[in-house]
């Protein structure tokens, strides 16, 4: 037998008897966060191929997801934080070691820059927009002229922003489940999936949503394939890996991850959008909420269990 | 200047009265400890070992809850003590997930607080309350850059370990075994 007891009895609220620093809004600001990465991804993508006509949806409408996810994602860690009045001082400095501080600084980069690009794509939905002041109609035609370059902007920042959604929490080597790099490209590819889902519920021309039916089929695929390479990375580490991964192989978050991420959120939709591309008419909604909601799931997984998974000693 | 700490898990008999002196000594709020003791049993019975340690934050020499800290509340000061400025925490928690010892807490006012090795009484040329007021004086601390500290002396002497060096973190809180 080995046992270890706190004899003196710490009680650290949050900290024992286990983890639970980071509640409810951390994991729904890393769906939100992966989400406008996703949407702005292909936004930028599909107007700088040129498809800006063609994909009305994709570069035109959706991005409107963004800025109210990102201010929403924003809102949530806000609520999060135990000394609010000190946010600020998050902008006070740019630390490069830490993902929470270049990720503060990214989020604020990304968001700007999906306001103007809905401010360029407003009458998509009011066509009699009109700017009350000047220098708005200034900066319009200034972002008008420089859309390309804003477009460039907004690809790259998409990419970070979805992957420091992982990066956030795979730095902590504290917390074993947490750490492995699999995490950055699989939350990419899982906002990024938020982001083709979204773009097949929301759009109206059946090619532009099979295109997009067949992207959200290859991320998902993507996204099975890291999982279970995730896995094997775990099962062939250190002790500590080996049990972090056994919370989802047996373990309390087996039935969740299992049922919600990976069958409900990756499996059934992949299979539904493979019948919708062999022809067989599937009402888009079910594949897409169910996409949404896999990604939701998973960080609500990931962020709880991982603060369970811990280094024994 | 390198502080260290070093507890004798032979002399140590878990009263606890660490826990209370820092608790005293730097207005820990009710209801949360800086220190706190651990009781390992081992072996089958009749055969059973016991380790008692009194434990801390370990300051670090790679402290990840440093590099993780998104505004620089987290530092280290002069002697590598790891401290936190309450006026430039935000409260994310970051660096409590961070730490693989669960050494830090947030603190009921929003900021992050933690074990300081009591630098305001080490400056003034006094140990640590802890390590002050242990009845079985089963606790060193000093400086490892000088070869004649308490703990440099005490480190050459005997056997000793650290927890979980193979987190990378380079603990500076030793155990005598
Ligand atoms: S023990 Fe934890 S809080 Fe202390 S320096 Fe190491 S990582 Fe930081
Ligand atoms: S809680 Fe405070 S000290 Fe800890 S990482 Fe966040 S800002 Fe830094």
């Amino acid at each position: 037998m080995n046992e270890e007891l706190i004899i003196s009895g710490r009680e650290n609220l949050m900290v024992d008897p286990q983890l639970h620093i980071w509640h409810w809004p951390i994991p729904l600001y890393l769906f939100l966060g992966g989400l406008a990465a996703g949407v702005l991804f292909f936004a930028a993508l599909y107007y700088l191929l040129g498809k800006e006509e063609q994909y009305r949806a994709a570069v035109r409408r959706v991005p409107f997801i963004a800025p109210v996810a990102l201010v929403l994602g924003l809102a949530a860690l806000f609520y999060d934080l135990n000394h609010k009045a000190f946010f600020w001082q998050l902008y006070t400095t740019i630390r490069i070691q830490s993902p929470m501080s270049w990720g503060a600084w990214t989020l604020l980069v990304i968001t700007t820059a999906s306001f103007i690009w809905c401010a360029l794509h407003i009458r998509e939905f009011f066509p009699r927009w009109d700017w009350k002041y000047k220098w708005l109609k200034d900066i319009e035609v200034f972002f008008n002229k420089n859309k390309k370059p804003l477009a460039w902007v907004i690809l790259i920042f998409a990419i970070i922003t979805g992957v420091y959604t992982g990066i956030l929490l795979s730095a902590f080597n504290a917390r074993p489940l947490w750490n492995t790099s699999v995490l950055g490209p699989l939350f990419l590819a899982s906002g990024l999936s938020a982001g083709a889902a979204s773009i097949v519920l929301a759009s109206k021309n059946r090619e532009e949503r099979l295109l997009f039916t067949k992207i959200d089929l290859i991320i998902l695929g993507t996204e099975l394939f890291l999982i279970v390479h995730m896995f094997m990375g775990f099962l062939a580490s250190t002790q500590v890996q080996q049990e972090a991964a056994q919370l989802f192989l047996g373990g309390p978050y087996t039935m969740v991850f299992w049922i919600f991420v990976v069958v409900l959120g990756i499996i059934i939709p992949g299979v539904l959008d493979l019948m919708e591309l062999w022809g067989k008419h599937i009402p888009a909604l079910i594949p897409g909420v169910l996409v949404l909601m896999g990604s939701f799931a998973f960080r609500f997984v990931f962020v709880f269990a991982g603060q369970v998974s811990r280094w024994l000693y | 200047m390198r502080y260290a700490m070093a507890v004798d898990t032979k002399k140590c008999v878990g009263c606890s009265d660490c826990v209370v002196a820092c608790q005293t000594e730097n207005n820990v709020p009710i209801g949360f400890c800086r220190d706190w003791v651990v009781e390992v049993t081992d072996g089958t019975y009749p055969q059973l070992e016991i380790e008692l340690r009194s434990e801390r934050c370990n300051h670090c020499a790679n402290a990840p809850c440093v590099r993780c800290c998104p505004t620089g509340a987290s530092h280290i000061v002069e002697g590598g003590i790891v401290l936190v400025k309450p006026n430039k925490c935000i409260g994310c928690g970051a660096c409590i997930a961070s730490c693989p010892y669960d050494a830090r807490y947030p603190h009921p006012k929003g900021y992050v607080d933690k074990c300081t090795f009591c630098i305001h009484r080490v400056k003034e040329g006094m140990k640590p309350a802890c390590v002050a007021v242990c009845p079985t004086k089963c606790m060193y601390f000093g400086d490892l850059d000088d070869p004649n500290s308490e703990v440099s002396v005490i480190l050459k002497k005997r056997k000793s370990k650290t927890l979980i060096p193979e987190a990378g973190t380079q603990p500076q809180l030793y155990f005598l075994i």
